[in-house]
């Protein structure tokens, strides 16, 4: 295998979980439901993306034959995970979940 | 035609889901693929917005590739904010007021509003007319309320209009 090609899947694989690691850590450290609910839905996109791309390049150049069945990962996370995040708010405007003090606005009383 | 596929486009993205998910073009992964494309339409029918027909392949192109890029550089930014010390963030709800009528354009906005990292669009108001949006940081909710008016509700009223 190509040692440039390579490079770039393993540059590719390393972005793909330090964004994902990134998400992690923010569903650790941030501060109140509603931020937190930020990190899963969103440092994953990058992440998920070239993670995604390495597997594509990876399997079309091994395997002689181009694999674009990758390209459905993103797509239905991209349809599923902003209907969950809604949901996973709303609940929480519900149960009047505590904002952060320094939250300005207010959740809406459902 | 028009009979056996009432909605032409649906199919046609079941037929490509398909050959995608199998991963191959073989004669027997085009029949199922077209059996699925004119059998689950057939079911949904009920459920399938009414005109869900967009119009300007153009100006959809052009929504698609700006949302890739503003998700691209805002994830770096929302890294930076969740590494950095946490008492620097400025958590905030914001009501963004929204013209857009067509249901699923405003499920995409809803949708395209949480995609893009420092912000996630936490209710619908009853007459669909505001969004509740909560952002992770925003220094400025007038300017916040403007991009994401111009930025993608236009270009949404533009390939679902009423």
């Amino acid at each position: 295998m190509n040692p440039w090609l390579e490079g770039l899947i393993c540059v590719l694989l390393l972005v793909g979980s330090g964004f994902t690691l990134v998400g992690s850590i923010g569903l650790l450290r941030l501060p109140d439901f509603f931020t937190r609910l930020h990190g899963p839905t969103k440092a994953t996109t990058l992440g998920v993306g070239s993670t995604v791309i390495a597997s594509m390049l990876y399997f079309t150049t091994q395997h002689d034959g181009l694999s674009l069945h990758e390209l459905l990962i993103p797509l239905f996370l991209f349809i599923t995970a902003p209907v969950s995040a809604q949901i996973l708010c709303k609940s929480a405007m519900q149960q009047r979940l505590k904002t952060t003090p320094k939250t300005r606005g207010k959740p809406w009383q459902l | 035609m028009s009979r056996l596929f009432p909605h032409p486009l649906l199919s046609g993205v079941l037929v490509i889901l398909w050959l995608l998910l199998v991963n191959s073009l073989s004669l027997g992964s085009w029949i199922m693929g077209l059996f699925l494309g004119w059998g689950i339409p057939r079911l949904c029918t009920r459920m399938w917005f009414e005109n869900a027909r967009p119009r300007h392949g153009w100006t959809t192109v052009r929504l698609l590739l700006r949302v890739t890029k503003d998700a691209l550089i805002a994830n770096i930014q929302v890294a930076a904010l969740v590494l950095g010390p946490t008492r620097r963030l400025k958590p905030a709800f914001i009501e963004v007021p929204v013209d857009i009528r067509d249901e699923l354009g405003l499920t995409l906005l809803m949708s395209i509003i949480s995609l893009t990292p420092g912000t996630v669009s936490a209710e619908l108001s009853e007459d669909h007319s505001r969004i509740l949006v909560h952002a992770l940081s925003e220094e400025n909710p007038e300017q916040l309320i403007h991009s994401i008016k111009t930025r993608y509700e236009q270009p949404l009223m533009e390939i679902f209009p009423c």
